[in-house]
């Protein structure tokens, strides 16, 4: 007998007083929801979404969109969605994939943060009358200076420090590849990094020659396929990442389909048209913290050591320990990606039960690296979950020095986060390749939106830190003091070193 | 709130404590009765080779001798006595002040540029924070801290302070805000040669302590003042700065000034931003810190607190209140205020 189907997800409604029979809907469904027949406008709610594009240009707001009509019977062991995933997975014998993060109700250890404010005998600092400062430099810093204090007074600096990213704004835009979303979204991230004074991550497909441009604003990645990787592009880069790991999929690979592998995504990648790339699950000449150390170095005397290196990984519980690792070998700075980072496309089973919080990670990173004094060898970034501004504050006070995100930077291209972006028809031309779809993204306009939002939200952070009566962004790092837990465990609170709200 | 004050005698002329306690006095509206406490350098002539350890017993058998244990273990008493106190009606007295003149082992710290020093730090860093009933308040060389919870007049009475004889003095009103009112708690905050008084509150302190932490320090005395004199000890004797790039380094100048600098002066202040970020100090704050050598007082970069400058021939004073200084030298001229964040050093010129 067949197993049938699973009841559908959303059910998609018109309003037939209010359509015009404009047909746009049919138009801007790539999943094909709509047909039509005769004069009449069918719909499939199977096949829907809620990616809501065909509501965001229904001119009328005819379209109504609901979620999950038909009940199971109510269990709390076996919700819908664990009955669904094995009904598919007997059908298919396959690996569930998934976009976007992990969509499991985890408490947010950020909602459970709060910020401290001053009160009279601190005065708080009004951003719009006083100077507030965010600029960040990420790389290593020397843990002292040497300097020459002349007889006729004059000082003589003889550290020399090494090249430094610098950055008007904390806030950066994570690794997203060519391939994984579309040119036309990576354009328009790499055009508003540039207008905001930060910068933003290749992601693992290599640069594609309409980004040149923007080169002095990107940092470039070696991930394990090294897709794209020829000294042309290091020397491309402000900065060189290694991706050792990824928020929503620690511990695995990655795998762009051959569909996917159009002409230009091809070139970029450096790879045969139409092939699969598969970048596997670990470095094949990595395999210890000295392997990392020395492919660090290669990287470092590839680009004279003009540039910094990153090293990125996923949250997981020892973190710390290989933070500290990557802090001992040449490295400027160690990315941390926590379990609820996005992602193009990755087996649901790991984007939703592998990993850690980023709060805990970043917090127990930053207190090993401070344990064992080695603190400013190295920058720490977070990245993984990151929503609004007080996410942003709440990471530097837990020892962070700058965030990266994604999925906010693609929401404000138009992403709705309906989690598809694995099947390539990203109706918002984001996660997509299709010529139709991406033509929909316009880099002017959506450039302009991601820029708002970083500006935005780095206006957000300094009236936040105007509110603690902070002026510098240097002392709201790690500042653990001005945080409080709010319905926190001890142990979480011990791992976060933040007191208890009224303490 | 908090009244500070600071002077030196750049000749090393001695100055008895009377004048500093009236002068103190005078700020009383910016006290609350809390706090108090001096610091003198040059009191202790006869031991000037010593470090002159002060301490607060809760009683003197188990402490005292757990502290003496740790003592003989790094060096030498050289002598011991209470601290002479005379009862206040307006002060309760909570500890027994004494002080020890010691003489550290100096191979006893391997690998050290300045290994007693170093054994003097791990002494303070180790009672203060693992032996109960003992904190060592000050710990520097023929000079001396005296501090309690109280009126400037009883705390000064209570030691009778004008029995000292100093070339540098600090004194401090204190009107806490955000931690207990405790003998410890009360400036000067000291360690080694370095005492601090401070006014105001340091919002960057999770940041700063967090920073000397990692160097080794152990903030045990709930106040953002201690880590003030940590990062004297750290940045000035350890890494060696001057004492105006160390206030560059805790009180910088802005990425905008910086921007605008001549290249070797721009490349120096963002060096110093650089490597000291973690002990970039926040929030409204004047501090006047001294070492053997000098003083020099500081504010936050938008100055939020008061400091004024007064000067009389080989004297230098520092105060939150020009009053303050009027009070101790009737004389005082080039009355002036400092800008934020620019430092005013006053040095021995002998
Ligand atoms: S998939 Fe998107 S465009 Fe298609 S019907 Fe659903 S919401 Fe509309
Ligand atoms: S990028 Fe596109 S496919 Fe992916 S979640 Fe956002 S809207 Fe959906």
């Amino acid at each position: 007998m067949s197993l049938g189907s699973v009841p559908l997800k959303y059910k998609v409604t018109i309003d037939r007083e209010q359509c015009m029979h404009c047909m746009r809907c049919i138009d801007n469904c790539s999943y094909g929801v709509y047909h039509k027949e005769d004069d009449r406008i069918i719909i499939d709610s199977r096949k829907c979404t809620a990616c809501h594009h065909c509501i965001s240009m229904c001119p009328r707001d005819a379209i109504s969109l609901k979620e999950r009509p038909v009940d199971y019977r109510s269990h709390p062991l076996w919700t819908a969605e664990a009955r669904e995933d094995i009904i598919n997975q007997a059908r298919t014998g396959k690996i569930i994939l998934a976009g976007m993060g992990n969509a499991k109700p985890y408490p947010v250890i950020f909602d459970r943060l709060v910020l401290d404010a001053c009160q009279v005998t601190n005065p708080s600092i009004d951003p719009l009358r006083e100077p507030m400062e965010l600029r960040t430099y990420l790389g290593k810093k020397p843990s002292r200076l040497e300097i020459d204090k002349k007889d006729n007074g004059d000082i003589e600096l003889k550290t020399k420090l090494t090249p430094n990213l610098k950055l008007e704004t904390p806030i950066m835009i994570g690794h997203m590849s060519y391939g994984a979303i579309s040119l036309n979204a990576q354009l328009s991230l790499a055009k508003a990094v540039e207008k905001t004074g930060t910068f933003m991550g290749t992601g693992e497909g290599g640069l594609h020659e309409a980004i040149y441009p923007y080169q002095k604003n990107m940092i470039v990645q070696v991930a394990s396929g090294r897709f794209g990787v020829d000294i042309n592009y290091l020397e491309r880069g402000a900065a060189i990442e290694i991706k050792i790991g990824q928020g929503a999929k620690p511990g695995i690979g990655g795998h762009l389909p051959g569909e996917k592998v159009c002409q230009d995504v091809s070139c970029t990648r450096m790879i045969p048209l139409g092939s699969d790339a598969i970048s596997p699950a670990p470095h094949h000449d990595i395999y210890s913290i000295e392997d990392l150390a020395q492919l660090v170095r290669s990287l470092k005397e590839a680009t004279e050591w003009k540039k910094p290196v990153f090293v990125k990984i996923a949250a997981v519980h020892n973190a710390a320990a290989i933070s500290a690792g990557i802090a001992r070998s040449s490295a400027d700075a160690v990315v941390i990606d926590g379990f609820r980072g996005g992602s193009g496309a990755t087996p649901k089973v790991f984007r939703d039960n592998v990993g850690i919080p980023i709060e805990a990670a970043v917090a127990s990173v930053d207190q090993k690296l401070k344990d064992q004094g080695i603190r400013n060898k190295i920058s720490v970034i977070a990245s993984g979950g990151i929503r609004n501004s007080a996410d942003i504050a709440k990471s530097i006070a837990l020892g962070a020095d700058a965030v990266y995100i994604g999925t906010g930077a693609l929401i404000a291209m138009g992403c709705r986060v309906c989690g598809q972006c694995y099947r390539g028809m990203c109706p918002w031309g984001i996660a997509t390749q299709r010529p139709d779809l991406v033509e929909r993204l316009d880099p002017e306009v959506e450039s302009e939106h991601v820029a708002n939002l970083i500006r935005s939200w780095t206006l957000e952070l300094s009236e936040l830190m105007g509110a603690a009566g902070i002026n510098s962004i240097e002392s709201l790092r790690s500042n653990r003091s001005r945080l409080r837990g709010y319905m926190l465990d001890e142990g979480t609170l011990d791992v976060l070193q933040v007191k208890p709200v009224g303490a | 709130m908090c009244g500070i004050i600071g002077v030196i005698d750049r000749k090393r002329a001695l100055m008895d404590g009377s004048s500093i306690r009236d002068a103190l006095s005078l700020m009383n509206e910016r006290g609350s009765g809390e706090g108090a406490g001096y610091a003198a350098y040059g009191i202790y002539p006869d031991y000037q080779d010593c470090y002159a350890i002060h301490v607060f017993f809760d009683n003197l058998v188990e402490p005292k001798s757990r502290v003496e244990e740790m003592l003989h273990k790094w060096g030498r008493i050289v002598h011991q006595e209470a601290i002479p106190t005379y009862e206040q009606d307006g002060l309760k007295k909570s500890h027994i002040p004494w002080r020890y003149f010691f003489k550290p082992y100096s191979d006893l710290m391997a690998g050290s540029t300045t290994p007693e020093d170093d054994v003097m730090k791990y002494i303070v860093m180790e009672t203060n924070s693992n032996i109960q009933g003992a904190l060592i308040f000050s710990s520097g060389k023929n000079m001396g801290v005296f501090k309690a919870s109280g009126w400037p007049e009883d705390v000064a009475n209570f030691y009778r302070i004008e029995d000292y004889k100093g070339y540098i003095w600090l004194a401090h009103n204190r009107y806490p805000t955000n931690t207990p009112g405790w003998w410890g708690g009360a400036h000067p905050f000291n360690l080694l040669d370095w005492a601090v008084v401070h006014n105001g509150e340091i919002t960057s302190y999770g940041t700063n302590r967090r920073y000397v932490e990692s160097n080794g320090y152990t903030c045990s005395m709930f106040t953002d003042t201690e880590v003030v004199a940590y990062l004297f000890d750290l940045l000035g004797r350890r890494h060696g700065l001057p004492e105006d790039i160390v206030v560059k380094a805790l009180a910088p100048p802005f990425w905008d000034e910086i921007d605008n600098m001549p290249e070797k002066e721009q490349e120096l202040n963002h060096a110093i931003r650089l490597t000291y970020g973690p002990a970039l100090m926040n929030g409204p704050f004047a501090i006047v810190v001294a070492t053997h050598e000098g003083i020099v007082g500081f504010t936050d970069r938008i100055k939020l607190r008061p400091l004024v400058i007064g000067e009389n021939g080989n004297r230098l004073y520092i105060s939150s209140e020009e009053a303050a200084i009027r009070v101790m030298d009737p004389e005082v001229q080039n009355i002036h205020m400092p800008r934020a964040g620019e430092p005013v050093i006053g040095r021995l010129n002998i």
